[in-house]
C-alpha cells in the first residue's frame, strides 16, 4: 500500500472517532457547554488536559528545538511542566473552589471591579489568540501536505472541523475528543521514538538509550559523547553545554513556569471534574500524561540529530537518501550546493571565523521560484531544488532544515513502516485540533460570558449566552483561520515570547496575590498589573521590534517575563499598603475558597455560569 | 461546634496548606532551577553520573519532570490526608 493509502487511512479513522464522539457528547446547557457539567473523571480529564496542553508547535517542533539549543533545551522541557506544579498547588484547587466558570471572572470578583475584569477579559484574548493562529496555521500546513492542496483549503478544512466540535458541542464534546487525541498523539511520539533508540543504541527505552551506549557503527561509545563530538566536528557548540549563560536561562525558564501558571485555557480544564479533591488526582494523572511525551521529546530530538549528521553530512546528492528529496520538495530541508562539489555539507557557526551557519540570504525559510520559472532556474546541476534567494557565501553550511523535520523526518531517517508515518500524521493533526478546539472554548467564553453578560448584557439568558458563544466562536475561527492563512510570521514567533511574559507578568501575580493575600486591593492589582504589562510589552517591543540591545544584564525578550513579574509583586504591594484594605465580603470570600469543599454538601456543586 | 473554634480549624487548615506548599515548591526550585541551571556545573562535577549523562545535565533534561510528578503526587496524598484531619471529606 502506498504512503498515500496509510495517511488516508490513520486520519480518516480517528476523524470518524472524534466526530463521532463529539455528537454523542454534545454539550445541552450553558453548563456543559462551558464545563461539561462538571463530571468527568479525574483520568479521562488528566488525558484531555494533556491533549490541550501539547500544541502542534509542542508535538512537532519541540523535539527539534532541543535538538538544536542541546542543554539550553531545557528551558521548555523545565518551564512547561515545572510551571503545571505551580499551577497545580498555587492556583487551580482555589480557582475550582471559587466556583465561576472563567478566570477574568474570578480577576472581577476578587479586586471588585470591572476595570480589572477588563484587563484580564483583554488579556485573555489576546493570549488564546496568539496561540490558535499558529494552531490554525499548523493544522493547514499538515493537510496541505498530506493532500496536496493549497494551505488555505487545509486551514479552511482544518477550522470547519474545529468548529464543528468545539462550537457546537462546548467543553463536553472536546473533554471526550481530546481524550482520544491524546491516545493517539502518545502512540504517535513513542512509537517512532522507540524504533530509533534501537537502532541507534540498542535499548529499546529511548530514555534509557538516551543516557546509554552508542551502538548504531560497531562502536560502543556514551551517546552523549558521541552527540558532543558530532557537533564539535562540525562547528557547533557542545550538546551538553550551556549556551544561553545561566542568568538568561534561569530568567528563560522562570517566565515560562509562571506564564504556563498563567494560561487561562490550562486553567479551566480543571473546572470540569467534581470536587477539588478530584481537581488534585487529575493533575496528577494530567502531569504523568505530559511527561510521557516531555520525557521522550529530548531523546527524539538528539537521536533524530545525530541520525541526521550521520546520514546526510559528507554525502553526494545523488546518492542521499530519497526522504531527503522529499522534504525538499515540500520546502522543509533545503541544499544549496555552494562549492559545486555535488556533496551535502553541514556546518556549525564555530566552522568559519565569521562565526554564522547560514545556508541563504533574505529570509527565515526558503523561497523558491516561481512554477512557470525556466527548468534551469528550478532544477540544479545535482538535480536538486533550486532556491530564489541567494546564497550566503560567508560559510560553507550547505545544508538548511527548519525545527519539525527532527520529528516528521524521523521514521523516515530510521527506516521504519510506512504505517508508523500515517501515525504520526494522525497525531500532528490531533495535537493541533485539540488545543485549538481548547482555546477555541476560552475565546469564546470569554466573549460570550466576561465580555457580552457581565459588562456589556447582564439580563443575558442561559440559552443566549450559549447562542453568543457559539457565534463568538465562530468569528474567533474565522480570524483565526484569516491569520493561519496568511500568517504573520515573524509577527506569530514573536508573540510567543509576548504570550507567555504576558501571562506571567500580569495573570499569575494577580491570581496568586488574590488568593494567598487578604490585604491586596484592587487599586494594587490594577496597578500592579498595568505596570508589569507595560515593562515587559515594552521591553519587549524594543528588543525585538525596534532591535535595540537588551539593555537589562543582558537578558533576553524571552527571559523579561521573569523581571515584569517582580516588578508587579512589588508594585501591588506598595500601591495596597498605602491603600485601604478590600471590603470585608471580598476578605470573606477569599477565606472561603482557601477551604475544600464544605463536608456537609454531598457534592460540591461544579461552577456555574451566572 | 461554635463559630470561635470552627475558625481556629480553618486558620490551621490554612497554616498546614502553606507549609506543605511552601515545602513542596522549595524542592520544585531546587530539582529544577537549582539543580538544572545554578549549580549544574558543580554538580556535574560532583555528583555520580546518571548512566552515562552528568549530573545536573540530567536533572535540566529528564530529572526535574519526574521529580515533578512525584511532586504532585506527594501532594494530592498529603492534602488529602489533611483534608480528612481537618473534617473537610467526613463522608457520612
Amino acid at each position: 500500500m502506498s504512503q498515500d493509502v496509510w495517511n488516508f487511512i490513520f486520519i480518516g479513522l480517528s476523524f470518524a472517532v472524534y466526530i463521532g464522539i463529539a455528537v454523542k457528547s454534545r454539550a445541552g446547557s450553558t453548563k456543559e457547554y462551558y464545563t461539561a457539567g462538571g463530571g468527568v473523571s479525574p483520568f479521562a480529564n488528566g488525558m484531555a488536559t494533556a491533549a490541550d496542553w501539547m500544541s502542534a508547535a509542542t508535538f512537532i517542533s519541540m523535539a527539534g528545538l532541543i535538538a538544536s539549543k542541546g542543554y539550553d533545551g531545557a528551558q521548555f522541557l523545565m518551564g512547561w511542566t515545572g510551571g503545571f506544579v505551580l499551577l497545580t498547588v498555587l492556583m487551580v484547587p482555589f480557582l475550582r473552589k471559587f466556583g465561576k466558570a472563567t478566570v477574568p471572572d474570578f480577576i472581577g470578583d476578587r479586586y471588585y471591579s470591572k476595570g480589572a475584569r477588563g484587563v484580564a477579559v483583554v488579556c485573555a484574548i489576546f493570549i488564546c489568540m496568539t496561540y490558535i493562529m499558529g494552531q490554525m496555521n499548523g493544522v493547514g500546513v499538515v493537510f496541505s501536505q498530506l493532500f496536496g492542496i493549497s494551505l488555505t483549503k487545509g486551514v479552511l478544512i482544518g477550522s470547519t472541523i474545529v468548529f464543528f466540535y468545539a462550537g457546537l458541542g462546548g467543553m463536553k464534546g472536546i473533554t471526550y475528543t481530546q481524550v482520544a487525541q491524546y491516545c493517539v498523539m502518545a502512540f504517535a511520539y513513542t512509537i517512532p521514538a522507540v524504533f530509533i533508540a534501537i537502532a541507534l543504541t540498542n535499548n529499546f527505552v529511548p530514555q534509557l538509550g538516551f543516557i546509554g551506549e552508542y551502538t548504531a557503527s560497531g562502536e560502543s561509545v556514551p551517546f552523549l559523547e558521541k552527540i558532543d563530538h558530532i557537533n564539535q566536528s562540525i562547528g557547533f557548540d557542545r550538546y551538553t553545554d550551556n549556551k544561553l549563560g545561566t542568568l538568561n536561562m534561569f530568567c528563560i525558564t522562570l517566565a515560562l513556569m509562571c506564564g504556563t501558571a498563567g494560561l487561562p485555557h490550562v486553567i479551566v480544564r480543571f473546572f470540569t471534574v467534581k470536587n477539588v479533591k478530584s481537581v488534585r488526582t487529575s493533575a496528577c494523572w494530567t502531569l504523568a500524561f505530559i511527561a510521557v511525551i516531555y520525557l521522550t521529546a529530548p531523546t527524539i530530538g538528539a537521536f533524530s540529530r545525530v541520525n541526521l549528521v550521520e546520514k546526510l553530512n559528507g554525502t553526494s546528492y545523488q546518492e542521499a537518501p530519497a526522504w531527503f528529496k522529499d522534504f525538499e520538495k515540500t520546502g522543509q530541508m533545503a541544499w544549496v550546493d555552494k562549492n559545486g562539489d555535488g556533496v551535502i555539507q553541514f556546518y556549525g557557526p564555530k566552522h568559519n571565523d565569521a562565526g554564522g551557519n547560514k545556508v541563504f540570504l533574505g529570509s527565515k525559510k526558503p523561497k523558491y521560484p516561481a512554477d512557470d520559472a525556466q527548468e534551469r532556474q528550478k532544477v540544479g546541476q545535482s538535480g536538486e531544488r533550486l532556491l530564489a534567494n541567494k546564497a550566503d557565501m560567508s560559510n560553507a553550511n550547505e545544508l538548511w532544515f527548519g525545527a519539525d523535520i527532527m520529528v516528521l523526518a524521523n521514521p523516515h531517517m530510521a527506516g521504519l513502516p510506512k504505517w508508523v508515518i500515517g501515525l504520526l500524521m494522525a497525531g500532528c493533526i490531533a495535537a493541533a485540533l485539540s488545543t485549538a478546539a481548547g482555546l477555541l472554548l476560552v475565546l469564546s467564553t470569554s466573549i460570550s460570558h466576561d465580555l457580552m453578560k457581565k459588562i456589556i448584557k447582564p439580563e443575558l439568558s442561559d440559552k443566549e449566552e450559549v447562542n453568543y458563544a457559539r457565534i463568538a466562536s465562530f468569528v474567533a475561527l474565522g480570524i483565526a483561520a484569516y491569520f493561519g492563512i496568511n500568517p504573520p510570521s515573524a509577527f506569530i514567533a514573536k508573540t510567543v515570547a509576548f504570550a507567555f511574559g504576558l501571562a506571567a507578568s500580569s495573570f499569575f501575580p494577580t491570581l496568586l496575590l488574590g488568593i494567598f493575600s487578604k490585604r491586596v486591593n484592587k487599586q494594587g492589582a490594577i496597578a500592579g498589573m498595568i505596570s508589569g504589562i507595560t515593562f515587559t510589552a515594552g521591553y519587549i517591543i524594543y528588543v525585538q521590534f525596534l532591535e535595540g540591545e537588551p539593555f537589562i544584564f543582558g537578558i533576553t525578550p524571552e527571559g523579561i517575563g521573569s523581571l515584569g513579574m517582580l516588578i508587579n509583586f512589588v508594585t501591588t504591594f506598595i500601591v495596597s499598603a498605602v491603600t485601604s484594605p478590600p471590603p470585608q465580603d471580598v476578605q470573606d470570600m477569599v477565606e472561603s475558597i482557601r477551604m475544600p469543599d464544605d463536608p456537609d454538601a454531598e457534592d460540591a456543586p461544579p461552577p456555574v455560569a451566572h | 461546634m461554635s463559630d470561635s473554634s470552627h475558625s481556629d480549624n480553618h486558620a490551621r487548615y490554612w497554616r498546614k496548606n502553606l507549609v506543605l506548599v511552601f515545602v513542596l515548591l522549595a524542592i520544585w526550585f531546587m530539582v529544577s532551577l537549582g539543580s538544572g541551571i545554578l549549580f549544574r556545573d558543580w554538580l556535574d562535577a560532583n555528583f555520580p553520573r546518571v548512566g552515562n549523562a552528568p549530573f545536573g545535565f540530567w536533572m535540566a533534561q529528564q530529572g526535574s519532570i519526574i521529580c515533578f510528578v512525584g511532586l504532585l503526587i506527594i501532594y494530592k496524598v498529603c492534602m488529602n490526608r489533611l483534608d480528612g484531619a481537618e473534617g473537610f471529606n467526613s463522608k457520612k
